[in-house]
C-alpha cells in the first residue's frame, strides 16, 4: 500500500507542474502538448481510483479528438508558432493570480474541510456493471446527449463553412 | 489512500483554468482552459463515486456525460472562433469589441 500512496502523490504532482505549463507558456503548441500530458496523467489517476472505463474514454475522447481539433484550430486561426510575448493580456495578469488564488483557497478550505476519509481501492472491473446501469437507469440521458452531440455536428458544420451557395444566389 | 490531496489537486487545476481564461488573449487558448476546468470537475466525480463507493455509479456516468459534452462544446467553439478569424482576421479576444459599449 506504501508504494500505492507513492505513486499517487507523484501522479498529483506531475499533474499541477503540467496544468501550469498549459496556462503560462508562450508557446501555443506547448499549451496543448502540455494539455495532452495533465489529461493521460488524469487517466492515469482515474486508473489508480480503479474506474478504468472512465480512463479509457478520457484517452479517447480528450487525447485522440479533442486535441487533435484544438491542433487543427491553432494551425488553421494561425497562431505564430512559436514564442509569443503576445499571448499574454499583461495587465490581467495580476488579477487574474488574485483571483484564480482566492477561488483556490476558498475551495480547498471548504473541500478539506468538509470531507474527510480514505478511498477503499476494490480490485476486480466495474466495466460490466457500468454499462448495465448506462443502459437501463440512465438511457433517456444517454439517448439525450447523444442527440445533443448530433446538433452539435450541425451547428459545426453549419458555422464553419463558407456558404458560397448562399452567396451567389444573393448575386442573382 | 487519502481523498483530501486529490481534491486539492482538483481546486488547483479548477484556479489554474480560471487564471488561464482571464489572461490568455488567443481565443483557442482561453478553450484550452475551459477544458482544464471541465478536466477538475471530472477528477472531482470520479473521487466522490470512489469514496462514497456508489452502487449506481452515479460520479463516472456523470463523469462520461461531461466529457462528451465537452467533446460537443469544443466543436462548436472551434467554429465560433473559426468563423470569427474568418471575418476579422484574428483570433485575438481583445478585438472582438463589436458588442462592448
Amino acid at each position: 500500500m506504501e508504494i500505492f500512496e507513492i505513486v499517487t502523490y507523484f501522479v498529483l504532482l506531475l499533474l499541477i507542474t503540467t496544468a501550469v505549463r498549459v496556462v503560462t507558456t508562450s508557446n501555443v503548441i506547448h499549451a496543448a502538448i502540455s494539455l495532452v500530458f495533465t489529461l493521460a496523467l488524469t487517466s492515469v489517476l482515474f486508473l489508480l481510483l480503479s474506474t478504468e472505463f472512465v480512463a479509457l474514454v478520457l484517452v479517447l475522447v480528450y487525447i485522440g479528438a479533442v486535441i487533435v481539433l484544438f491542433l487543427f484550430g491553432i494551425m488553421i486561426t494561425r497562431a505564430p508558432l512559436g514564442k509569443n510575448a503576445e499571448l499574454d493580456n499583461d495587465k490581467n495578469k495580476k488579477l487574474g493570480a488574485a483571483i484564480a488564488g482566492s477561488i483556490f483557497l476558498l475551495f480547498s478550505y471548504i473541500l478539506v474541510n468538509g470531507f474527510d476519509g480514505e478511498v477503499v481501492i476494490t480490485s476486480g472491473s466495474s466495466t460490466e456493471l457500468l454499462g448495465e446501469i448506462l443502459l437501463s437507469r440512465f438511457v433517456f440521458p444517454f439517448e439525450l446527449v447523444s442527440f445533443i452531440l448530433l446538433a452539435a455536428l450541425i451547428g459545426g458544420i453549419t458555422l464553419a463553412r463558407k456558404d458560397e451557395a448562399l452567396i451567389d444566389e444573393d448575386q442573382v | 489512500m487519502i481523498v483530501q490531496p486529490v481534491l486539492v489537486v482538483a481546486a488547483a487545476l479548477f484556479s489554474l483554468g480560471i487564471y488561464g481564461i482571464l489572461v490568455r488573449r488567443n481565443a483557442v487558448m482561453v478553450l484550452l482552459s475551459i477544458e482544464l476546468i471541465l478536466n477538475s470537475v471530472n477528477i472531482n466525480f470520479i473521487m466522490f463515486d470512489t469514496m462514497l463507493a456508489d452502487v449506481m455509479m452515479q460520479g463516472q456516468i456523470f463523469t462520461i456525460f461531461i466529457i462528451t459534452i465537452a467533446a460537443a462544446e469544443v466543436g462548436i467553439g472551434l467554429a465560433i472562433v473559426l468563423m470569427l478569424f474568418r471575418n476579422r482576421q484574428t483570433a485575438n479576444i481583445n478585438e472582438f469589441d463589436l458588442m462592448k459599449w
